[in-house]
């Protein structure tokens, strides 16, 4: 995990001390570890001299900039209609059970958070999901188990 | 062509590793009026879904008197039901690229900018690495562009252009109020041509090959090709490029499965079409138009199910600013359950109706407005399935 | 640029206007009133709420005539049938996203979404009541203010306010669609953030999602209570603006009435803030002159300068927050609010032969920032809180209501004494520029011994609704004692409302600027555009309000604060002098470094 003033400066460096910088700053934090806590957040209002309401406000506009502690693997499965008819609900029901929890849950070693989300640009082969940025298409049930498992091992 | 058959097309994905180079010399060549001139007679209409013709939003753009202005590709596709553009940039980002140093040098832009979707995150070192060398290219052939690539963050909303500039200058992803329109004051409060990943392509494409043979094809209102993004209910599942003109039916015949009692076209925010109009539509501005989506049903479907869906996905992704969006959406969604559970007499499915009219021509940007196309469509055409 | 002139019709009735004009400007001025929820003459468009939505021929979408430009040849129909159902729609959604008690509302009978909703008899009924499935939060921690989601119609005129004119951003609008709502950083209390409780998004809500938190039946059981004696003190602006509340037009001077009113409602004793203005201005000049003669003769390199007003509570938790490097340089003086608290419940207490413990002090305010002030932990420098209640002259107007007093048919009647006496320099503390130029009349007289030299004693240039105003006065001819100024030029700066607060003190940060002192005003035009005033206020009625203001001191016999009789007298009898120990004990505070968010 990288030092979130670290990230930020080398942001601000790419994107200039500008309200700009924003997105990308908090692209990184996320990629980095999932999710913004409240300090780092204030810490990158202060940096671009933003207020932090507005700061706070920005990052919940966007799904996938989480303010809530998640897990190290985010995993989402698409919850859109086209996955929705090729069987999402088993994906999800699956990996509750694999992972031993509800779905917006994050496991208790916090190393996974299980959440839906909207289409993500794979109807045609799913259900899908993503774990961070991996995409996960033509899914059944003993698939997502397969690829769980192999995150667990990790 | 005839409109009860479809005819496949290859020109998006077509690439003999010299075409870049020889739009960008053959361009460098031309007068930026020249260009402009070309798309227009092309009759290229945005691929995006809104169908604003290109040539003219170069224009408008261009015409407009300001040191700083620029390009953007829209690669946020949220669209539920489409997928071609994350296919596009998989496969030929170099011909969208293109598309954008095209438009850039005819609208007298020196900067560039794509903003991609969160969930592509996967493709965007491959697509950093690429456009490094494409900016490379420019340079060394004398071109004064360079693109960048900015990153969404899951919101569907921030595929609307002006959500989209808000978003890259690091705010909450809300439309603006129009006019100004990005023509004018786009990004950064500067003149900006927006375009979807398929229409810089075809810009591309054009360039080539010229107007004329992308003409030829599609009817007088959908000129030349189109890729969809075909899903649902279908054995052939996938991305095709085809003619635009053909009805709804040719296409059933092609893609269904034989039991297709609907197809809903544009994705969550088109319009669905019910078997019975299947032979009476035609996909394109004459009749439904689509960004791409195509979204088949058969008779094991609950369109109650379909529609349900769809109202969730914009409840959740309207970016609630505004009234009519923000409680409209919750409220059809709430009140056809309701009608479902028979907590509320079907006759109430007509307030709703009424109510989605309402945000068709009270919502401040084109989601809120669109809301009302997959509903009425449904619930007129599937009544009974909604109420029972 | 010149402006070209743009022709449309509205309602088939043609008019002209300069382009640039939006279509609801046009169709006021033709006198076609078309609601509005988000707009708000203060601030910058927004076009969300849509409920001012008209039809343009040939448009597909109706537009939004607050945030849509006139263009040739536009026609445009505000009352078409189209455009009344959509109207209608959208206040019913707006009501069936929202907790329509209205007569347990704060705001009942003076709130925009229930009189829209009673002008266009909609029907509750329609559509799904969509508040009780959701989380709302009520946030009442504040001891300024009470922030009610469930009354929330995301205008987003609080945020604009808090953002633009205020320049705080306490406000941010969070989350999207059906979640989507106001919200601090991390959904904190209003009382935790950097929230400086102007009031000015109070002041523009147009529901009752933020109010201000009430006193009202605390000061009648204070009232009612034969074993207290109740205190009060009227702010300089609340007299320019109480009528308002009771059915005047904006700009009515109701002095006389206001103490009449006070004294039926029970109060035992109605004195006035202006009073501790007067005595302000001796406190914080004399402690300009020092600060000035031990950085100018002693060079004593610690003195901060320039010297900061330290009367508008909004304005000191906004430098605690942003600029807490630059606490050394506001004043140590209280407000006179404040200082009044201290001396209501120590010198008056003993004047009156009451016991301090059995005084209830209760000021009258245009702000809400008074009341956060009133409870901060310093401002109990009499033994006790200084200040118990703090009410907004909308609260006054209220009680006045509530007591059935027809305000209009009252007598003048005159302030009790002692601490009653004031000049015009303490009335004019209610407008920006007005503490800058009271206390010029009284420093300028004490260096030279002659009196400012401005016609009437008016120093035009600290006047005005400028946002950020500057003047420089030539100190010459000084008495011997203060030869060290002679041909000295003051150099003074003056902001109103904290976006150009923040503005200036950037600027004094930087180092790009130097003056000898400012004055400051957390609200736009001073207090008498405070958070706690009549609503609505906007440019015209703060104009107004001004005009008011400086009609009373022109009126005023006494027009320096030095000369006010009863302050000589509270010197005399108690304080001995100027920025005296006593002086320092009771009426000068502290600061606090606060977190940036
Ligand atoms: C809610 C909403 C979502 C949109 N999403 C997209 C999108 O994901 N991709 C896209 O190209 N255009 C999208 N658009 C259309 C854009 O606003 C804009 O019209 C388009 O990018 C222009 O490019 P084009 O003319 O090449 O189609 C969306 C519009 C709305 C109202
Ligand atoms: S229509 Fe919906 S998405 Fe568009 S501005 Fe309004 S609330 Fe936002
Ligand atoms: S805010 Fe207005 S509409 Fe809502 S309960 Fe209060 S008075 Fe009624
Ligand atoms: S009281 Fe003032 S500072 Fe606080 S939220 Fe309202 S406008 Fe902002
Ligand atoms: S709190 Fe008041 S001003 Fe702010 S958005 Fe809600 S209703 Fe509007
Ligand atoms: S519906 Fe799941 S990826 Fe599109
Ligand atoms: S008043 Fe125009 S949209 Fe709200």
């Amino acid at each position: 995990m990288t030092d979130v003033n670290l990230i930020i400066n080398e942001q601000i460096e790419k994107y200039g001390r500008e309200r700009q910088a924003l997105m990308p700053i908090l692209q990184k934090i996320v990629a980095d570890k999932n999710y913004i806590t409240e300090d780092e957040l204030a810490l990158v209002a202060e940096a671009l001299d933003l207020s932090a309401a507005d700061v706070y406000g920005t990052a919940t506009f966007y799904t996938f900039l989480d303010v809530v502690p998640r897990g190290k693997y985010v995993i989402r499965v698409c919850k859109t209609i086209s996955c929705h008819m090729s069987g999402k609900d088993e994906i999800i029901k699956t990996l509750e059970k694999t992972l031993g929890i509800k779905l917006g849950e994050t496991t208790p070693d916090r190393k996974f958070t299980l959440l839906q989300a909207n289409c993500m640009g794979w109807c045609h082969k799913g259900p899908v999901m993503l774990i961070n940025d991996e995409v996960y298409p033509e899914l059944t049930p003993e698939k997502a188990i397969a690829i769980v498992q192999e995150y667990i091992a990790k | 062509m005839e409109k009860n058959r479809i005819s496949k097309v290859d020109l998006i994905f077509e690439n003999d590793g010299t075409l870049v180079n020889t739009v960008l010399d053959k361009v460098k060549k031309m007068n930026p009026d020249d260009i402009i001139m070309e798309m227009i007679d092309s009759g290229l209409k945005g691929r995006g879904g809104a169908g604003f013709p290109t040539g003219l939003k170069w224009k408008f753009t261009k015409a407009e008197n300001s040191y700083d202005k620029y390009v953007v590709c829209n690669a946020d596709e949220g669209e539920p039901g489409t997928f071609k553009d994350r296919e596009i940039l998989d496969r030929v980002p170099e011909k969208v690229f293109t598309g954008m140093a095209v438009a850039g040098y005819a609208i007298g832009a020196r900067k560039g900018y794509m903003y991609l979707r969160a969930e592509y995150n996967f493709l965007l070192k491959g697509l950093i690495k690429k456009v490094e060398e494409f900016n490379k290219l420019l340079k060394d052939k004398g071109f004064d562009f360079n693109i960048e690539i900015r990153s969404g963050a899951g919101a569907y909303i921030c595929g609307e252009e002006s959500a989209l500039f808000e978003s890259i200058e690091g705010k909450r992803g809300e439309p603006r109020n129009k006019p100004p329109y990005p023509t004018v004051a786009g990004l950064f409060n500067k003149p900006t041509s927006i375009n979807n990943v398929e229409t810089l392509v075809y810009a591309t494409v054009i360039m080539k090959y010229g107007a004329e043979k992308f003409k030829e094809m599609g009817t007088k209102d959908s000129r030349g090709s189109k890729v969809f993004s075909i899903s649902g209910d279908t054995p052939n599942a996938g991305i095709y490029e085809l003619e635009l003109g053909m009805t709804v039916a040719a296409f059933v015949d092609e893609f269904g499965d034989g039991d297709t009692k609907a197809v809903q076209v544009g994705g969550a925010s088109g319009i669905c079409v019910p078997r019975k109009k299947f032979n009476d539509m035609i996909i394109g501005y004459e009749g439904v138009p689509t960004g791409g989506s195509m979204m088949l049903f058969n008779s094991s479907r609950s369109m109650y199910n379909v529609l349900k869906d769809y109202l969730e996905f914009f409840a959740e992704e309207s970016c609630g600013q505004c009234t009519p969006c923000r409680v409209g959406c919750q409220q059809l969604l709430r009140g056809i359950e309701a009608v479902k559970k028979g907590e509320k007499d079907p006759s109430y499915l007509e307030t709703l109706k009424k109510l989605a009219q309402t945000m068709k021509i009270s919502a401040k940007c084109g989601l809120g407005q669109s809301v009302a196309n997959p509903f009425i469509s449904i619930v007129d055409n599937f009544r009974e399935e909604i109420i029972y | 640029m010149a402006k070209y002139n743009v022709n449309l019709k509205i309602n088939n009735i043609p008019i002209t206007v300069e382009e640039g004009t939006t279509v609801l400007e046009a169709a006021r001025k033709l006198n076609f009133r078309i609601p509005t929820l988000c707009q708000h003459p203060d601030l910058c468009v927004a076009g969300n709420c849509r409920v001012c939505v008209v039809e343009q021929k040939g448009a597909k979408t109706l537009v939004a005539s607050c945030a849509m430009p006139v263009s040739e040849g536009m026609e445009i129909f505000t009352n078409s049938e189209k455009v009344r159902t959509a109207r209608k729609h959208i206040i019913e959604l707006l009501l069936s996203e929202h907790n329509t008690e209205c007569t347990s509302c704060y705001k009942n009978g003076k709130c925009e979404l229930q009189s829209l909703a009673n002008e266009y008899l909609v029907n509750e009924k329609d559509f799904i009541k969509l508040v009780y499935d959701k989380k709302y939060t009520i946030d009442d921690f504040s001891p300024s203010i009470i922030k009610d989601d469930s009354k929330c119609i995301r205008c987003q005129r609080c945020v604009r306010t808090c953002t633009s004119m205020q320049y705080v951003s306490a406000l941010a609008v969070a989350y999207k669609g059906e979640h989507q709502k106001i919200s601090t950083f991390f959904e904190k209390p209003m009382n935790s953030v950097v929230c400086t409780n102007c009031g000015q998004c109070v002041n523009r809500c147009p529901t009752g999602a933020l109010v201000e938190k009430n006193y009202i039946d605390q000061v009648w059981d204070a009232i009612n209570d034969p074993e207290v004696h109740v205190v009060c003190q009227t702010a300089p602006a609340v007299r320019v603006g109480l009528g308002e509340d009771l059915g005047l037009t904006p700009g009515n001077r109701v002095t006389g009435k206001m103490v009449a009113a006070l004294k039926r409602l029970g109060f035992d004793s109605v004195l006035d803030t202006d009073f501790t203005a007067d005595l302000t201005i001796l406190e914080e000049g004399t402690e300009l002159l020092t600060r000035l003669k031990k950085a100018l003769v002693e060079k004593d390199e610690t003195i901060a300068l320039p010297m900061m007003t330290s009367c508008s509570p909004g304005w000191i938790k906004f430098i605690e927050h942003k600029f807490s490097n630059l606490l050394p340089n506001l004043s140590t003086c209280k407000s006179p609010q404040q200082m009044f608290g201290a001396l209501a419940k120590t010198f008056y207490a003993q004047k009156k032969g009451w016991r301090a413990d059995k005084v209830v002090s209760v000021s009258i305010m245009p702000c809400t920032a008074k009341k956060y002030e009133a409870n901060r932990p310093e401002m109990r420098d009499s033994g006790f809180k200084d200040v118990d209640y703090v009410l907004t002259t909308r609260e006054l107007a209220m009680m006045i209501r509530q007591a059935g007093i027809n305000f209009d048919e009252l007598p003048e009647e005159k302030y009790d004494s002692i601490m009653g006496t004031s000049s015009g320099a303490a009335v004019i503390f209610g407008a920006t520029g007005g503490v800058m130029e009271a206390a010029l009349r009284t420093a300028y007289e004490i260096v030279t011994g002659r009196e400012v030299p401005f016609k009437n004693l008016d120093i035009i240039p600290v006047r005005g609704f400028d946002g950020i105003k500057e003047t420089t006065i030539k100190l010459e001819n000084c008495k011997p004692e203060w030869g060290f100024l002679e041909g000295a030029e003051l150099k003074c700066a003056i902001a109103h409302g904290l976006a150009n607060a923040n503005k200036l003190m950037s600027a004094v940060a930087n180092g790009t600027v130097s003056y000898h002192f400012i004055e400051i005003m957390a609200c736009p035009g001073g207090c008498l555009g405070g958070g706690g005033q009549p609503i609505p206020t906007n440019e015209e009625i703060r104009r107004k309000r001004m005009e008011a203001i400086y009609e009373e001191d022109a009126n005023m016999p006494i027009r320096k604060s030095h000369e006010n009789p009863e302050i000589l007298q509270l010197y005399e009898e108690f304080l001995g002098k100027p920025n005296s120990h006593k002086a320092h004990e009771l009426l000068h505070t502290h600061y606090t470094k606060r977190k940036r968010y």
